[in-house]
């Protein structure tokens, strides 16, 4: 992949995802994605 | 070339290997039968990886958008989205080719030797849009809308498509834990049976789920044309012999499009190239 040209749409893209990031982190949503990380997902292994 | 393209294959499945090691690290789980329940649960990870996993150390994106869309108080994900949309705007589908687990089980189902291997055929095209369909209907609308009393919704692509969740997670939690084995029901027999035939496809079709299936695969994809880092061709130096075109397994013309966004980046292209014309 080439480094000489960085798409400057990536690098902006790229700049809003970090902010969509940091804007789900300080309403919460971190607390939601753990939740459901730490604990067995019933559905995901095809229990539940 | 042949063996060029060989050793380069095997390179890259040492990087996803090592990857795949290193995300699933958590390996006492496969003997407790448990899962991982540490802080770095909070992170998601590029590839489609089942938290369910008893190695997983990190947050599949797909059950952890799902989660979040589903839940009571949250009907957007902004920070997954928000990781996918960085992930995809600097590497496009690189995570695919590189950074997917379930991606190097198809890889290497598909050396398995079969007596006709299936490229390509009719149809094939258009079928690959079907990912885009699985990505609207079972990981954003279902969940969003279709919710309980509580206003909460259900990981729809997770329950009821994900061999990844059966195969990483379904499978050993139940072979190690008792409890698990006695809650088996039809579910996971259908969850099973998809798992054979992604199985069985992957042997026949070059990485089925990813070019079919795969809603990450179609969140990436999106951001192939204007990822920061990107595939260019030199048509001063190319030469249009076709080797690139002939070697791609996603039946992807790198001359034509190199940042087509059904190609994974695996790298074999660049390097079958005679002129190195591809950067």
């Amino acid at each position: 992949m080439s480094r000489a040209r960085l798409h400057p749409a990536g690098v902006l893209t790229a700049i809003l995802g970090l902010c969509m990031m940091g804007y789900g982190i300080y309403r919460g949503e971190l607390s939601v994605v753990f939740a459901k990380a730490v604990n067995i997902c019933m559905e995901c292994i095809g229990i539940g | 070339m042949d063996k060029k393209k060989t050793k380069h294959e095997w390179k890259r499945h040492r990087i996803q290997a090592l990857w795949a090691l290193l995300t699933n690290s958590y390996l006492i789980g496969f003997l407790r039968g448990g899962i991982y329940k540490g802080p770095l649960k909070n992170l998601c990870v590029p590839g489609l990886n089942c938290y369910s996993c008893p190695g997983a150390v990190g947050a599949c994106p797909i059950g952890a958008m799902q989660a979040v869309i589903g839940s009571w108080n949250f009907k957007f994900a902004f920070y997954v989205a928000g990781f996918l949309v960085f992930t995809g705007a600097l590497t496009g589908r690189l995570v695919c080719g590189f950074l997917c687990p379930f991606g190097l089980i198809q890889d290497l189902l598909h050396k398995i030797p079969f007596r006709k291997k299936l490229n390509t055929f009719r149809g094939d095209r258009l079928l690959r849009r079907l990912k885009y369909v699985f990505l609207v209907v079972f990981v954003l609308l279902l969940p969003l809308f279709c919710v309980d009393v509580l206003g909460q919704g259900t990981p729809y692509f997770c329950k009821l498509i994900c061999p990844a969740g059966t195969l990483e997670g379904g499978i050993p939690l139940v072979l190690l834990n008792a409890s698990m084995r006695s809650a088996i029901g039809w579910l996971y027999a259908w969850k099973n049976l998809l798992l054979v035939l992604t199985i069985f496809l992957s042997i026949l079709i070059y990485r089925p789920f990813c070019k079919y299936i795969c809603p990450l695969g179609a969140i990436y994809s999106v951001f192939q044309p204007i990822s920061a880092f990107r595939y260019r061709v030199d048509h001063e130096q190319c030469v249009d012999c076709g080797a690139c075109k002939n070697v791609c397994h996603m039946q992807v013309d790198p001359v034509k499009n190199p940042n087509d966004p059904e190609c994974i980046r695996c790298g074999a292209c660049k390097k079958i190239c005679p002129k190195n014309a591809i950067h």
